[in-house]
């Protein structure tokens, strides 16, 4: 079969179809996005109708898959790091319910933060719930991990996390694909309580989740993405995780001379690591992210073998690696390279002109001119760009849902005003509820529901409370005279700025909606999915 | 043959036509491809770039190493001196002369262009200019697409195919006038290179 050029995202989503997957679940995040977009887009998927649509969040796309698994069908449901933060109820808890039909938890780390708040590493995830996890070093393998997974999850009824990172996620390579199987026919749990966590059911399947973590390691030992190399000189053993595999090898052109084991799929296979070990001077462990590989070899190796890796400071503990910073970490000499001039000067992302953002900040800027800058709450979106120059229109950002929520708490401690500034698919992500929060304690704020009529930050999405906000506002409490929708646009400045001031000046809760859509939106087409 | 490239911009500039078309030409050419893009929030006007390699070996990193990449093409002059450390010594600058001006400190005009000419193997180009006198304004991009063409050893109707992939379905008109702005900057490069 002819290669296909895919992004690791699109690797994942590719190896999906074809394994036989039934639905698709996520919310869009740097760097997964391109899974769900592509499902969406596949000819292949819109001939099977497989259910593809964007969820609310990750927390409800999580359950949605486990309900698909529920049914016997094989699920994925993708996100990105800090969306298994939100999803982490549902998920936590899968490890005990386990999986009928075969089901897979994507995540997307963002080692360097790129395009995120943090850069936790999603294995803590796997390894804290018990779930096998898998994390391909390419593209090729990005797309056979995901049949593997699959059996792996239908095997043993779990879940199977894959664990991606964002230079993976977004490079393009050739991938071989493999022959396309059959989904499952629905068929419910044989079990009829295996998805009852009553304590008394809970317990016995936390008992056999930790029994089987020893053939999950059974099979971590044995996997075809856990390799061991040997090699000559045995100063020292290497463990490569992912991505550092390649970054390892491009330094080795003609092949490493020292023994390597490659890992891809986890639980941290103990054995081969402890063979590797017995027969080195020492252990560099090189993994993307955090020092979860490392750590674990501390209680593993009784003896003084010496472990070099993030922990001992061989590498940094923070940031994606390279090829130049794990050369460094081999003790080679550091190419000859250029420096940087001087004249280059940062260029950090900005609103676009035109954006309906900028009109909405130098409207509300100009209405909370008399208190001063610090009153506004912001959330997770393009208009977090609202902080930079000139505009300096916002104070915080923390995660999806945090303006309205942390504007009501302020508000409790008598600060006024107290705005919170939220993109309309943050608003349906996770500010309902704070809305609800707000309006129960009557709280003195202002939530402005920026709706540009799509998630643009992430590329375009469809948002799922497009065309119903005011309903929305109105169901949780909200008094209809303090839902004010406004244009943002330079000609109603003037205008903008009184209905600010007028909502900033009523004490309670109200919402203001500027609405204007993004102005690529209509460049590009929105992703919808098709199929409902 | 292998050629590692870094490609550089500003978030909406482009680089990711001329990335896909080299790409197209390379695996039509049989080679093997790594392509490591830029997505997210620098795409709302910030730096953009991409590491292209291709070679007829398997390739591991999805990066150029620092100090490995045979060329920098840029289609914005300051934005291809940011990715300078990674340029080898004997690695070509191949840029776009015309500034992209959305910041307030945006340096020195010519203070950018004589860092350019502090590289010994460049290629500089109005492009913006030459594809204006083309009636094709946003054929920037495949000018210096065309440009860059000349120092990577792939057949010349390869690229041309990728430019009738990648426009194919805007139509005829359309394509010509891309294929018109990729051999203007293929004859050009082949005049200063
Ligand atoms: C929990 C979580 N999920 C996903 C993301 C990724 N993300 C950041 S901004 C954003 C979209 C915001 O869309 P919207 O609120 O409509 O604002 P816009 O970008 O359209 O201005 C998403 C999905 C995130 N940061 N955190
Ligand atoms: S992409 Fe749209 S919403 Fe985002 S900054 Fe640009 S115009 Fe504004």
């Amino acid at each position: 079969m002819k290669k296909l050029l895919l992004l690791g995202d699109e690797a994942i989503a590719q190896g999906a179809l074809d394994a036989g997957l039934s639905g698709f679940y996520g919310y869009p995040g740097t760097p997964s996005t391109e899974i769900g977009e592509y499902i969406q887009d596949s000819e292949q998927a819109k001939k099977r109708a497989i259910p593809r649509t964007w969820s609310a969040n990750e927390k409800t796309a999580m359950e949605s898959a486990m309900g698909m698994s529920y049914a016997g069908k094989r699920a994925i449901v993708t996100m990105k790091h800090v969306g298994l933060n939100v999803a982490a109820d549902p998920y936590m808890n899968a490890a005990l319910t386990g999986a009928n039909g075969g089901l897979i938890v994507a995540v997307a780390d963002d080692p360097s933060m790129h395009s995120s708040q943090n850069e936790q590493d999603s294995r803590y995830y796997a390894r804290f719930s018990l779930m096998p996890a898998l994390e391909p070093c390419d593209q090729q393998e990005a797309y056979d991990m995901v049949a593997h997974a699959f059996d792996l999850s239908e095997r043993y009824h779990l879940p199977v996390m894959m664990r991606v990172t964002t230079r993976l996620c977004h490079s393009r390579a050739g991938v071989t694909r493999t022959a396309e199987r059959a989904e499952n026919e629905m068929c419910k749990p044989s079990d009829p309580n295996q998805f009852m966590l009553l304590p008394a059911f809970a317990r016995k399947k936390y008992i056999k989740l930790l029994e089987i973590q020893a053939d999950l390691e059974r099979e971590s030992e044995k996997s075809p993405f856990n390799s061991f190399t040997d090699g000559n000189d045995k100063s020292r053993g290497i463990i490569a995780c992912g991505l550092a595999y390649n970054y390892l090898m491009e330094n080795y052109p003609d092949g490493c001379p020292h023994p390597v084991l490659k890992i891809g799929q986890y639980p941290v296979p103990r054995k081969a690591i402890a063979a590797m070990a017995d027969s080195c001077d020492e252990l560099l462990v090189l993994e993307e992210g955090m020092p979860l590989v490392e750590d674990s070899l501390r209680g593993l190796l009784n003896r003084s073998l010496k472990v070099r890796g993030r922990l001992d400071g061989t590498l940094f503990q923070y940031g994606e690696l390279n090829p130049a910073i794990v050369r460094q970490a081999l003790g080679m000499p550091k190419l000859p390279s250029r420096e940087l001039p001087e004249v280059v000067t940062g260029r950090p992302p900005a609103l676009c002109v035109g954006c309906p953002h900028i009109d909405s900040y130098q409207a509300l800027n100009e209405a909370l001119e008399p208190w001063g800058k610090g009153h506004v709450f912001s959330d997770i979106g393009c208009y977090t760009l609202g902080f930079m120059p000139p505009y300096h229109a916002i104070s915080s950002c923390v995660d999806m849902g945090a303006s309205i929520t942390m504007a009501i708490g302020a508000a409790d401690a008598g600060f006024y005003p107290a705005v919170a500034t939220i993109g309309d698919s943050t608003f349906g992500h996770s500010g309902l509820t704070g809305l609800l929060d707000a309006v129960e304690k009557n709280a003195n704020v202002v939530v402005i529901i920026l709706d540009n009529d799509t998630t643009a930050m992430t590329g375009m999405q469809d948002s799922v409370v497009t065309g119903r906000i005011e309903q929305i506002c109105m169901g949780l409490g909200v008094p209809e005279e303090h839902i004010r929708v406004i244009n943002p646009l330079k000609r109603q400045h003037d205008e903008n700025v009184k209905v600010f001031r007028e909502e900033i000046e009523y004490e309670g809760v109200s919402v203001v909606i500027p609405r204007r859509p993004c102005i690529h939106l209509h460049g590009k087409k929105k992703t919808s999915g098709g199929a409902k | 043959m292998k050629k590692d490239i870094i490609l550089a911009g500003v978030g909406g500039q482009g680089i990711l036509s001329i990335a896909a078309i080299i790409g197209y030409a390379a695996v039509e050419s049989g080679m093997h491809l790594k392509q490591a893009e830029v997505h997210g929030m620098s795409q709302r006007g910030g730096d953009v770039q991409s590491h292209l390699r291709i070679s007829d070996d398997p390739i591991h990193s999805d990066l150029v190493a620092l100090g490995g990449a045979d060329m920098i093409l840029s289609v914005e002059p300051m934005e291809g001196l940011r990715y300078n450390p990674y340029l080898s010594e004997a690695g070509w600058f191949i840029t776009n002369t015309t500034p992209f001006v959305n910041i307030p400190n945006y340096p020195d005009i010519e203070a950018v262009l004589s860092e350019v000419k502090a590289h010994e193997r460049r290629v500089m180009l109005d492009a913006d200019s030459i594809a204006k006198e083309l009636g094709n304004a946003r054929g920037m991009n495949m000018v210096m697409l065309g440009a860059a063409s000349q120092f990577i050893d792939l057949p010349q109707q390869k690229f041309e195919d990728g430019v009738r992939f990648l426009f194919g379905r805007k139509g005829d008109k359309i394509v010509n006038l891309n294929l018109d702005a990729f051999r203007k900057g293929r004859a050009l490069a082949a005049e200063v290179g």
